[in-house]
């Protein structure tokens, strides 16, 4: 077989008809994805549903109305730390903060914040500026199970010892403990916290901007689309920022490859942290 | 060699730094195909690994970047704490979808990515270590008409990982340590630096 001109297999096929069936039913917008990690997850779904192949979980998806919202689970990559990548929290004290002062109220977007502690560490960080009390943070995703949980604030609290130490490594000024009052194995984030939190669904597969921001923190969501999925979300972000805005991404996301390139440049380029032109 | 390598996915746990040291010296810089590696290591430390492969190696050696294209003599290394794959339109992509095998990075899933991505034209080879992850994907890249290379369990610090390769996969070559590093830089179409030298 020539490797330049493969035929499509019976299991890409299936998946391209699974995600038109599901964008047309369902309006989520899975076809432009990164396909290599979108595919193992629709297939770590056929055991999880004792289903045989893709066309069985499409049938279900048309026929079941409770499925879809199942399957979502694992279309989705729910996963998400406080104070992940604790460089970046501390760039955005040290280096993107003395900005944000200048403004009389803030707007702040995290695309994509799946279970909310991107949200939550945001949060105390401008909390502990002093500025929280004048900002909104909007933090969207696509995952109304997900949603619930960032809204309700609770977590393991057994994540809390590795959840200390990035935020003492972020540069926090107090204790962690500071923020959440433990309740047998949970933890359960302040009431301060939640009120400047707006939780909503939003898609930057199939949604435009909704706002203006000052401040977008969308990491490690570009990586499951598509360049050219990547692009439309992109727009949709610059759309979103003000005048010398602030874009942070995940550490291994870039800009280097989008067409909206030269509307940014680094500010704090270790920590993929960009400035609108 | 008839058949046509266009890239090359290498996976390695314990015992397999030191072999991907003594492999990548051995490549000469205008070895022709892109290189992508999976090396299991702890996700909470920066890694040093890019600087301390890129002191011996005559090709680029960095962690990968998401939908950074494959550029041939280039090393691209899985960053800690992501998966890194090959999209069919030959890119790498990143995902922190959840461990496999107990690690993330892990060996199978860019190999079975990149199975999917390079069929026959590509070339797998699976280094010492003390897991089971990447004989999955040696497996499939076997399946898709790739090449499957392992390092002998003789030369390997940590058998395990090759042996339950060789268990699994009918493979194309079972090298010495010593031989693979050549081995690739026939493959990638150029003679070994050693071999340019002299």
């Amino acid at each position: 077989m020539d490797a330049q001109v493969k035929q499509p297999t019976d299991l890409d096929l299936e998946l391209g008809l699974l995600l038109d069936a599901i964008f047309q039913k369902y309006h989520y917008d899975f076809r432009r994805y990164s396909e290599a990690s979108l595919k193992r997850r629709v297939s770590a779904a056929l055991p999880a549903f004792g289903c045989e192949t893709l066309s069985r979980l499409q049938e279900r998806v048309l026929h079941e109305p409770k499925f879809f919202n199942e399957l979502l689970r694992f279309l989705t990559v729910q996963v998400s730390d406080l104070f992940r990548d604790p460089s970046y929290f501390r760039s955005l004290r040290e280096k993107v903060v003395p900005y944000l002062r200048t403004y009389p109220s803030l707007k702040v977007w995290v695309a994509g914040c799946a279970t909310g502690e991107e949200a939550y560490s945001l949060a105390i960080v401008l909390a502990e500026e002093g500025l929280l009390d004048r900002t909104l943070i909007y933090a969207t995703d696509i995952y109304p199970d997900s949603l619930r949980k960032a809204e309700a604030g609770i977590y393991e609290v057994e994540r809390f010892s590795r959840f200390s130490e990035s935020y003492q490594r972020a540069g926090g000024r107090a204790s962690l403990s500071d923020y959440y009052t433990a309740q047998y194995s949970s933890a359960v984030f302040d009431r301060a916290l939640k009120k400047s939190i707006l939780f909503s669904d939003h898609s930057l597969a199939t949604d435009s901007a909704f706002a203006e921001v000052q401040l977008v923190s969308c990491r490690n969501v570009l990586i499951y689309f598509e360049r050219e999925l990547q692009d439309r979300a992109i727009g949709v972000l610059r759309d979103a920022l003000c005048r010398k805005g602030f874009l942070g991404l995940g550490l291994k996301e870039t800009l280097r490859f989008s067409a909206h390139a030269a509307a940014f440049t680094d500010f704090v380029r270790e920590d993929r942290i960009y400035q609108k032109v | 060699m008839a058949r046509r390598v266009e890239a090359i996915v290498i996976g390695g746990s314990a015992g397999a730094l030191d072999a991907l040291n003594a492999i990548l010296s051995a490549l000469p810089a205008g070895f022709s195909v892109p290189i992508a590696i999976v090396l299991h290591v702890s996700p909470e430390r920066p890694s040093r690994l890019c600087e301390l492969l890129a002191t011996k190696c005559a090709l680029a050696v960095r962690e990968a970047d998401d939908k950074e294209p494959l550029m041939p003599a280039n090393v691209y290394l899985a960053p800690p704490n992501y998966h890194l794959l090959i999209e069919k339109k030959r890119c790498l992509s990143l995902s922190v979808d959840a461990p496999v095998h107990f690690s993330r990075p892990a060996i199978d899933v860019l190999f079975e990515s990149a199975a999917d991505a390079y069929g026959p034209a590509l070339a797998g080879l699976l280094l010492s270590g003390a897991s089971e992850d990447g004989a999955r994907g040696l497996a499939r890249i076997k399946a898709s008409g790739g090449m499957a290379l392992v390092q002998s369990p003789e030369t390997s610090p940590v058998r395990t990982m090759p042996e339950a390769a060789l268990r699994l996969v009918p493979v194309d070559h079972v090298l010495p340590l010593s031989e693979i590093g050549p081995f690739l830089a026939r493959l990638g179409g150029q003679r070994t630096a050693s071999a340019e030298d002299q």
